[in-house]
């Protein structure tokens, strides 16, 4: 007789723990040809309010590392996802109905993804800073810094290396990320965050929420301790992401828009991707004796 | 010891002001099919001339001439457009003086800064921006950086020209045509500039100026057909214009309001920070979105530095803004004044001590003494809410981390000071401090090269140096 498997209900990931949501409801991950495959938590309003608290209070010490620690730290997480390799790509397989090779290719691009990222870390800062030749006796620089809370509405579509694709450039310049994973599709993003908690990323730094992105948006979007907001998420619901901007304003949020389509994930993203959520600061002082 | 002074008015026979001015729109100076306003000088009420108020058809008007120009400009080298901008940072600084006398008049400032400050950073952001009109592809901000279109520009009153020149010439630059709405109570240096892009010969359409108020303001943003929206002014209308384009593929830069903190460190040299402070909350009148409004001064250097600033704001001298003496000059408005006057009686009814030196204002005019608050807490209001005026609330801290945490305590993060002679201390403080530009040992330094805005509710993008080329291309982040 055939064995009867283990059905696992997965849970929310915030502040490096792994709670039920706080709502107690979840639902039905099905496989792309409909087939149950598990239960993921269904994230509500209270989770999103608790998973900005562990954002927020994990920025700074994050965000005070040295660049070089914070490449290393996303380096880590390439390679305790590169050991689960199997484990991913069945997630993949599952949750985007993709053929066992095109998973296995889009497992790798993820891991190259972080691998990219974490050379980043202590580069951006020379790439995109510089010092000012201001008209008179002064020392005048300018160098990036992270925005802050960003709220990351993943990919619906690219359960995995869109989801990496969004992340990665969030945290790896010392912000840290509170992320709606695709609603259909949440078992990369589940996985994923059980490769962040074995890995050296500090709790809070990145949130996994999984739920219905229209649902939980609005509440990502208005929240007033989040400083910048991704809506790739909402990508195609044009309407949704005008009223997710909108809301995003009462506190001037930074934003990246949704734009019309997921893009090819495959292309490399370029800078973008890390400064829209990195703040330009000028320091002066004087020159003298 | 007092010190006595003859009047030493510069003369504003230099300056040529009309009765009454049209918009400019296509190259030509034309008239609005919509009302007109009056500018007033602040310093007597006297009305200085008619405006008009540009309708929604006048701005549409003024949108269609930037598209038209946009593909040739756009298509122009860049090594052309340089010197178009050359042509025009020379031009400003051929009439530096009638600019300076036109600002003062219509703003209030007083001359020495305008002629000073204002005029010259003017043309130096010309000169800068000009330059890398021909070297966009070496900013590093992509490998083929390309204009984004029609610009839609809308200004404030304190630095009218200034804001302008950070505005028009990365937009300029970068290869984008503009529509520029200068404030409704300082429209004339906008004007003058729109005779200087006349004398340069720079093609009909390139740049634009509506003159008007919020509706005329509403109508730039809204329209369809712009690419593009600068805004510096208040954190309220920066946030109104962030929802009106949402849902849109308009690129947005906004430079909003602040309440900097001035933090001085026991071990600062007093007499350079208290400078640094009078520098920081009375240049231009307090009408600055980056002034030092918030000392934060440590408890044991804290009687020092009061006795000591309060003996220097008994030397700043109010009054006449074409007067070469004088410190403060004109609140911009009725408006403004009635608002610096509520904050400034809220201060005293919620606990704060208020203190100004004697000081003799003129009868006619907007004004308002350099003020100070002390025993002002982290809840009041004057603590809180930008007072745009020469308004200065003193709070006190012990320790580091007691003053980033204060001075951090606020939703706006434009600028902000930092006073001792403790090197590694600076550096932390600078690394600790939610600002956009922080000061270190100097305050309300400006420069073409140096990047300038906010963090938080201080809006977002930056305006100066490399960076401020980004939010003039596409792709570029910005």
């Amino acid at each position: 007789m055939a064995r009867i498997d283990v059905r696992k209900t997965y849970k929310l990931y915030i502040g490096g723990a792994f709670p039920r949501s706080e709502s107690g409801h979840s639902y039905e991950v099905t496989d792309s040809k409909g087939k149950f495959v598990a239960n993921a938590a269904l994230a509500s309003r209270k989770d999103v309010r608790d998973a900005v608290v562990a954002a927020r209070k994990a920025f700074g010490p994050w965000s005070s590392r040295t660049a070089y620690n914070r490449g290393q730290v996303v380096y880590r997480i390439a390679e305790v996802m590169e050991d689960r390799r199997p484990q991913f790509e069945e997630a993949v397989r599952q949750s985007e109905g993709a053929s066992a090779s095109a998973a296995r290719g889009q497992v790798d691009a993820a891991v190259d993804r972080l691998v990219w990222y974490a050379g980043w870390a202590d580069k951006l800062a020379q790439v995109v800073g510089n010092a000012n030749p201001v008209a008179g006796p002064f020392f005048n620089h300018t160098a990036p810094e992270p925005t802050g809370v960003v709220g990351v509405l993943a990919p619906q579509q690219s359960s995995l290396l869109g989801l990496v694709s969004v992340v990665a450039p969030v945290v790896v310049t010392g912000n840290s990320a509170v992320v709606v994973s695709s609603f259909e599709r949440p078992l990369p993003a589940v996985t994923f965050s059980e490769v962040l908690a074995t890995s050296d990323v500090p709790g809070g730094v990145v949130n996994i929420l999984t739920g219905d992105a229209a649902a939980l948006g609005p509440w990502l979007a208005a929240h007033m301790d989040v400083n910048a907001i991704d809506l790739c998420g909402v990508a195609g619901s044009p309407e949704l992401a005008t009223s997710l901007e909108v809301a995003a304003a009462d506190n001037l949020k930074r934003v990246r828009r949704a734009p019309d389509a997921e893009p090819d994930w495959a292309a490399e993203p370029g800078l973008g991707t890390m400064t829209d959520f990195i703040e330009s600061k000028t320091v002066w002082h004087p020159i003298g004796t | 010891m007092a010190f006595e002074y003859a009047p030493a008015p510069e003369s504003r026979s230099i300056v040529d002001i009309k009765p009454s001015y049209g918009l400019f729109v296509d190259g030509e100076f034309v008239d609005g099919r919509g009302t007109s306003f009056k500018t007033i000088n602040p310093a007597t009420e006297e009305t200085l001339a008619e405006v008009a108020e540009a309708s929604e058809a006048d701005v549409d008007l003024a949108v269609r001439a930037a598209r038209r120009a946009f593909r040739g400009w756009s298509r122009m080298s860049g090594k052309e457009r340089a010197k178009y901008l050359f042509r025009i940072a020379r031009i400003i600084q051929e009439r530096g003086r009638e600019l300076a006398v036109l600002e003062s008049i219509d703003n209030g400032k007083p001359i020495k800064e305008s002629r000073d400050v204002d005029v010259p950073v003017v043309a130096a952001h010309f000169f800068y921006y000009a330059g890398w009109a021909d070297k966009l592809e070496y900013a590093g901000l992509g490998p083929n950086p390309q204009p984004l279109g029609v610009a839609g520009q809308v200004i404030p009153w304190n630095f009218p020209l200034l804001m302008l020149a950070w505005k028009v010439a990365p937009a300029l630059a970068c290869g984008n045509t503009v529509v520029l709405k200068p404030a409704e109570t300082t429209p004339l240096t906008a004007l003058l500039f729109a005779e200087i892009c006349q004398q340069a010969d720079l093609p009909p359409g390139v740049v634009n100026i509506v003159t008007g108020a919020s509706s005329t303001g509403q109508a730039l943003v809204s329209h369809p057909d712009i690419d593009k929206v600068a805004f510096t002014g208040s954190t309220e209308v920066g946030k109104a214009i962030a929802r009106a384009v949402a849902g849109t593929d308009k690129k947005v830069t906004l430079e909003l309001g602040g309440k900097a903190a001035n933090i001085v460190f026991d071990d600062a040299p007093i007499d350079q920070a208290v400078e640094g402070i009078v520098s920081g909350i009375f240049f231009n009148q307090g009408h600055v979105c980056c002034a030092g409004s918030r000392l934060l001064v440590q408890e044991s250097v804290a009687d020092e530095v009061m006795a000591k600033l309060k003996r220097r704001m008994g030397t700043l001298r109010v009054g006449d803004p074409l007067d070469k003496n004088t410190d403060i000059g004109a609140i911009n408005s009725r408006e403004q004044l009635d608002r610096i006057r509520e904050l400034s009686e809220v201060g005293e009814s919620e606990g704060a001590e208020r203190w100004s030196p004697a000081c003799d204002l003129p009868t006619s005019g907007f004004w308002f003494p350099p003020t100070v608050f002390t025993g002002v807490t982290q809840a009041h209001r004057i603590a809180r809410e930008e007072v745009f005026g020469p308004v200065l609330s003193v709070l006190t801290f012990r320790t580091p981390a007691e003053a980033v945490e204060k001075a951090n305590n606020t939703p706006y993060g434009l600028s902000a000071g930092v006073w001792t002679e403790k090197g590694s201390r600076i550096l932390h403080m600078a690394s600790q401090l939610r600002a956009g530009v922080v000061w270190a040992n100097t305050f309300n330094k400006f420069d073409p090269a140096s990047p300038f805005g906010g963090y938080k509710e201080s809006g977002y993008g930056r305006e100066g140096g490399r960076q401020g080329l980004a939010a003039y291309l596409k792709g570029a982040q910005g």
